[in-house]
């Protein structure tokens, strides 16, 4: 019987350990299942959190992989700090990628100067739009933005391959459902740095997603409006008491949650495909969760937490291809990692204790 | 023609049906378990894995019972053992399971199986149309009415079923009385598992005689928004179950006919339908408040 | 009061409960330090003390809910361990929470049978129940759902529920702080013949005057000790809040109204509002006027539209129309809270959790969270973080706050202290207007003294206070005119001086006029 007392204060130690022990725990977890499994658990281990960065040149490969991961996780931490639960950034995320693609497919002719803003603001409206959905439903409703969010994914990915096979379809494409390339212009390219080149696949939108997470530590701790969005979440009584209105939080929220998923996914198209395609996001919406709580909600720890996950991801890819592992793989350490964070959480709140049940009723503390 | 399609909207709906019964059950107790997709595939799965490997279909219904179960378990271990956030633990476990099951499945890809006996229940399965649609079904579309019948009759009749009702109504006064709150959860989180392994486990079993990764398609979220929309009471989900189910198959029907609407918009029907539901409910509150358990999703901390 | 006081019982022959030496820890806080009582059959004993004495700890352990470090209890005459809650029902102890446990959704035959063994079926429980209430005058429907009854209609349905078990010592813990003076009195009579019948009755309250009115024998607990068992009406209630403070009460000064009538700063007119819930008040055209330099005592049993009014008043609710209240003749009826404040008014709020403080944030921010909209604290939407954290030092310093540490989560703070913070961040502003709901509730009485104080110096400065308050007492400590508010109605406010605290609680109980409370 596992019996909770809250603490008095919490240990700084402590706060920072915990997340250290949960990716401890998720590793042994992990291979004590592959090992079950029949897969030799070094070697499964080796496979996902080594390989992929033994070569200088992947740490690129690295900070590319945590590019969409980083940027969605900012915008969700404002959501889950106000206690609004997105779980769509996968939709969003596609519509963000259809928004920016509709221009770059629309106007293929703009200059660089005007067809990335462009793409760039059609993408976060695309993402911001389908959050708006259930923002209202929400606030006007009452319903619950949950399962709202969560089926409109479901929705989103059936739009894009709709478009993708149908009226976007390029007719130069042998029948593959692919849109047609983006003009330059509507690429991301890689950084250049003279003197330095090219640093392996690192591009732009990666310097974008860390600005960013700076900027959005910066508005949540620093400003009234991120001030707004945290009593918002512990205490929305006083939220209101202080003047706030919960309805505008919410929608801000969710508009800036969904606007930073659909920005990804503008920039996860432009920078590594190039053309639309039916299957864009990758569960990087759902991953981008894990991330935010890997990150205990604080943006600019979602840069490390970004690039822990998506060592994860990497490491999914190679142990398919040296391992025959399925994709879907990760899912396991990932939910693992989340398992852990949260409990961690509890031992950070409580002290824990394992106790005989001698009694039925457990003992409880009052002034 | 019309039989037919009658026909699969209740097999469709059967998933439905004990997925969101056990879910039901869960949530009146207090406990809000996003986890279901997750148990409903570790029971697919499991269920799977077993009628390939022995051939024995009644011992595939149990494990995979058995595995929903168990992935519940998980749920329960952090959700009530270290009182986590019910959200976020529900969502681990989805993803959680969604890997698992694919890890474990993948040798199993590509795979077929014979699928469920049809029992033909006498006499009354000769009565015209009625008699081939609903009482020459399979034994787990049977058990999952049944189920949801003892599920009704515990809840309204039984000593256990006041006290699973009072502690999501009001855990600290159930506590104050004596009631071990975190024990009726348990038992009611690992009833719900049990309940999503066996819907997931008639997937492959039944509908679909094969493994594919994330072969519930979301359903687990549909079973989530069935309980919402069933007010928290059994008799309801199983109305809703059909609704959906009716629903789902509209896109085979669609093609069938010759619909022009393309398959994708038809494929989306289910899951705008399940938002609809949603507002409509959350717009009316008398009718969804009347059984609501006010406790669903908050942690309890003895002492509080 | 009415009827007869019954005759002081001798000390009982036959204890029914003996409680021996009893020690509660909780980490290094001790909640009961040695404490002995008894108690006999037929005896109304009363338990005193202030919030955080050891009162509810110790009935806890009587009840089962919390086992004692050390020491014994024994009932009749034989040592007992006490496992749960049900064992101590096995016994015969019953026990009536302040705050009911009872389940909304579930009817009240459901709610009572959750209570006993099980065995018994609803039916003949419903008939016993319907027995049991016309026998001891207590209207209860067994098929009631619980959430549709009132009150008081609830606390019965949790005295029949304790009753059917039998008890031979029934507990209550503070049951009049939801009733009225006429309730309680109903409530007094149907204890006195349970003890008639040989039943114990251990009765907590804070209440002196009911104590004294309704008890044979108090036993007044201070800081986890037991500091005295007494005859309660050969003790003043003076004399008795001096046992339980453990030093003499002051008076406080109160500065008599001058002649000629202040001017009126804050006006409310034809304030009305919906009935929003199945649970909520309706606010029936409330009109009144608070003026400067006065304290203005808003009286009244929970339940009757505090919470109501007061979001009327901080803007958390809006007013149909602007004129509906008034500050020096601005209109502000439709504005928000935030804008309230910018016309000089501050307020808190009768919960400090997580309603006039959050209390997982710092000291600091909570001073934002009423100040952001005034001053130089947000320049840009930045925050200045150094101006918040020297406020939050100032209100600190000045209010008597014991801060474990610099800025500290208002969390790690007593309740004693965080409503000293929490009324003095509105004070240190010296608003033209102060309202505040329950001033000084579950607040240790140095902390509560040194509020009250600090309004009455904010009212002899020229502001208007407004205080909700369900503290008689309190009440009559401090106001200067008294309006009582009953069924969202509120009264026509009298002079302190001029009106007695009986009559009063009339008005707290229906009485439609103050001539008939006069009376």
């Amino acid at each position: 019987m596992i019996t909770l007392s809250p603490r008095k204060t919490i240990p700084l130690q402590l706060t920072l350990l915990t997340p250290v022990v949960a990716i401890a725990l998720t590793l042994v977890i992990g291979a004590i299942i592959f090992a079950t499994l029949g897969y030799h658990p070094g070697e499964a281990l080796y496979q996902f959190f080594v390989a992929p960065i033994s070569r200088p040149d992947q740490v690129a490969d690295l900070f590319v992989k945590a590019c969409p991961l980083i940027i969605i996780a900012s915008g969700l931490v404002f959501a889950y700090r106000a206690n609004v639960w997105n779980i769509g950034a996968e939709g969003q995320m596609i519509l963000g990628a259809m928004f920016g693609g509709w221009v770059a497919l629309t106007f293929p002719d703009l200059s660089g100067w005007v067809m990335m803003p462009a793409m760039i603001a059609m993408g976060m409206l695309g993402g911001f739009l389908w959050a708006m959905i259930p923002a209202i439903l929400k606030t006007r409703f009452n319903t619950n933005e949950i399962l709202v969010s969560l089926m409109l994914t479901y929705v989103a990915a059936l739009l894009i391959d709709w478009t993708v096979r149908g009226p976007w379809r390029d007719p130069m494409s042998f029948g593959f459902p692919l849109s047609p390339m983006y003009a330059d212009a509507a690429l991301i390219t890689r950084v250049y740095l003279p003197g330095f080149g090219h640093l392996g696949g690192l591009h732009w939108g990666v310097i974008g997603a860390l600005v960013i997470a700076v900027a959005a530590w910066f508005v949540l701790a620093r400003t009234l409006t991120g001030f707004q969005v945290k009593v918002m979440g512990d205490a929305p009584r006083a939220g209101r008491f202080a003047g706030f209105n919960p309805s505008l939080v919410t929608i801000m929220v969710l508009g800036i949650s969904g606007a930073a998923a659909g920005l990804a996914g503008m920039v996860e198209v432009s920078a590594n495909m190039g053309q639309l395609q039916p299957e864009i996001s990758f569960g990087y919406g759902f991953t981008a969760i894990i991330v935010a709580f890997l990150a205990r909600l604080n943006p600019l720890a979602v840069i490390g937490a970004g690039l822990i996950v998506a060592l994860a991801e990497l490491g999914g890819d190679s142990a398919q291809i040296a391992l025959g592992m399925p994709k879907v793989v990760t899912g396991v350490f990932k939910g693992i990692l989340l398992f852990m964070l949260l409990a961690g959480e509890t031992f950070n709140r409580f002290h824990v204790r394992l106790k005989m049940p001698v009694t039925a009723v457990r003992e409880v503390s009052d002034a | 023609m019309l039989e037919q399609l009658l026909l699969t909207v209740l097999m469709t709906s059967v998933p439905l049906i004990f997925a969101a019964t056990g879910e039901l059950v869960a949530e009146r107790s207090g406990v809000l378990n996003l986890g279901v997709e997750g148990m409903m595939l570790m029971g697919a799965v499991a269920a799977f894995a077993t009628a390939f490997g022995t051939g024995n279909i009644w011992l595939a219904i149990i494990v995979g019972g058995l595995a929903g179960a168990l992935t519940g378990g998980v749920f329960a271990l952090f959700a009530l053992g270290f009182a986590t956030n019910q959200v976020a633990t529900g969502l681990a476990l989805t993803i959680f399971g969604t890997g698992l099951s694919g890890l474990v499945g993948a040798p199993l890809v590509g795979h077929a199986i014979d699928g469920l006996p049809q029992i033909t229940i006498p006499v009354l399965s000769n009565l015209p149309f009625v008699g081939a649609l609903l009482f020459s079904l399979d034994p787990m579309a049977y058990l999952a009415v049944a189920l949801l019948a003892g599920v009704a009759w515990f809840l309204k009749r039984t000593r256990g079923g006041l006290v699973l009702r009072a502690v999501g109504d009001n855990h600290d006064s159930a506590h104050a009385l004596g009631y071990s709150v975190l024990r009726v959860r348990l038992l009611a989180v690992l009833f719900g598992g049990m309940m999503a392994g066996l819907g997931g486990a008639y997937l492959p079993l039944m509908l679909t005689p094969h493994w594919a990764e994330g072969m519930t398609a979301g359903r687990g979220w549909i079973a989530l928004a069935l309980v919402v929309f069933a007010s928290w009471l059994p008799w309801r989900v199983l109305v809703g179950a059909l609704i959906f189910g009716g629903i789902t198959i509209m896109q085979l029907a669609g093609q069938a006919r010759g619909w022009t609407v393309p398959s994708q918009f038809l494929s989306m029907l289910p899951y705008l339908a399940t938002i609809a539901v949603l507002v409509v409910i959350s717009r009316n509150r008398e009718f969804s408040l009347a059984n609501f358990p006010s406790c669903l999703g908050r942690v309890f901390h003895a002492g509080k | 009061m009415n009827g007869s006081p019954r005759p002081a019982a001798s000390p009982p022959q036959v204890a029914l409960l003996t409680a021996t030496g009893i020690c509660k820890h909780f980490g290094d806080f001790t909640a009961n330090d040695d404490v002995s009582f008894r108690i006999g059959a037929g005896e109304i004993h009363a338990l005193l003390g202030e919030n955080g004495a050891g009162k509810s700890t110790f009935v806890k352990m009587v009840y089962g809910l919390l086992h004692p470090d050390s020491g014994m209890f024994e009932w009749r005459g034989a040592p007992v361990v006490i496992r749960n809650p049900q064992h101590a029902r096995d016994l015969g102890i019953g026990m009536v929470f302040q705050h009911f446990s009872l389940f909304q959704a579930l009817t009240v035959a459901e709610n009572i049978a959750l209570a006993m063994p099980p065995g018994e079926s609803i039916e003949s429980l419903s008939d016993r129940v319907r027995a049991m209430s016309s026998e001891y005058g207590i209207g209860v429907d067994p098929d009631a759902r619980v959430h549709n009854l009132s009150v008081g209609e609830q606390q019965r349905v949790e005295i029949v529920r304790c009753l059917l078990q039998d008890p031979a010592l029934l507990i209550m813990d503070e049951p009049t702080s939801v009733l009225t003076p006429q309730e309680s009195e109903q409530l007094f009579g149907v204890l006195r013949r349970f003890a008639d019948a040989g039943v114990a009755i251990l009765f907590i309250s804070h209440k002196l005057e009911e104590v004294r009115s309704l008890t044979e024998r108090a036993t007044v607990l201070r800081r986890g000790q037991n500091v005295g068992t007494v005859e309660s009406r050969k003790k003043t209630s003076k004399q008795l809040a001096e046992m339980m403070v453990g030093m003499a009460v002051g008076d406080i000064e109160r500065r008599e109204q001058g002649v000629g009538e202040p001017p009126a700063i804050f006006e409310i007119s034809g304030l009305s509002r919906d009935r929003e819930t199945q649970f909520s008040t309706p606010l029936r055209d409330i009109s009144v006027v608070a003026r400067a330099g006065e304290v203005l005592g808003i009286a009244g049993i929970a339940g009757n539209g505090q919470d109501e009014f007061m979001e009327a008043l901080t803007g958390e609710w809006r007013a149909s129309s602007a004129a509906m209240i008034t500050v020096d003749s601005h209109q502000i009826g439709t504005a928000g809270p935030a804008r309230r404040r910018q016309f000089g008014i501050g307020f808190v709020p009768e919960e400090r959790n997580g309603h006039a403080a959050v209390t997982s944030m710092t000291l600091a921010d909570n001073a934002l969270l009423t100040g952001h909209s005034l001053n130089n604290v947000v320049r840009r939407g930045v925050i200045e973080r150094a101006q918040m954290m020297q406020m939050a030092g100032e209100i600190a310093s000045e209010f008597d706050v014991r801060l474990p540490e610099d800025n500290p989560l208002a969390s790690s703070l007593s309740g004693g202290n965080l409503q000293k913070f929490v009324v003095g961040r509105e004070i240190i502003k010296r608003p033209r207007v102060f309202i505040v709901s329950q001033p000084t509730w579950g607040v240790d009485v140095g902390a509560a003294l040194f509020i009250r104080r600090a309004m009455l110096e904010l009212a002899a400065e020229g502001s208007a206070v407004i205080m909700i308050s369900q503290d008689l007492e309190e009440i009559f400590a401090i106001s200067h005119r008294i309006a009582v508010l009953y069924d969202g109605s509120l009264s026509e406010p009298v002079v302190a001086a001029d009106v007695t605290p009986e009559s009063i609680g009339l008005l707290m109980g229906g009485s439609h006029s103050m001539d008939e409370a006069r009376t």
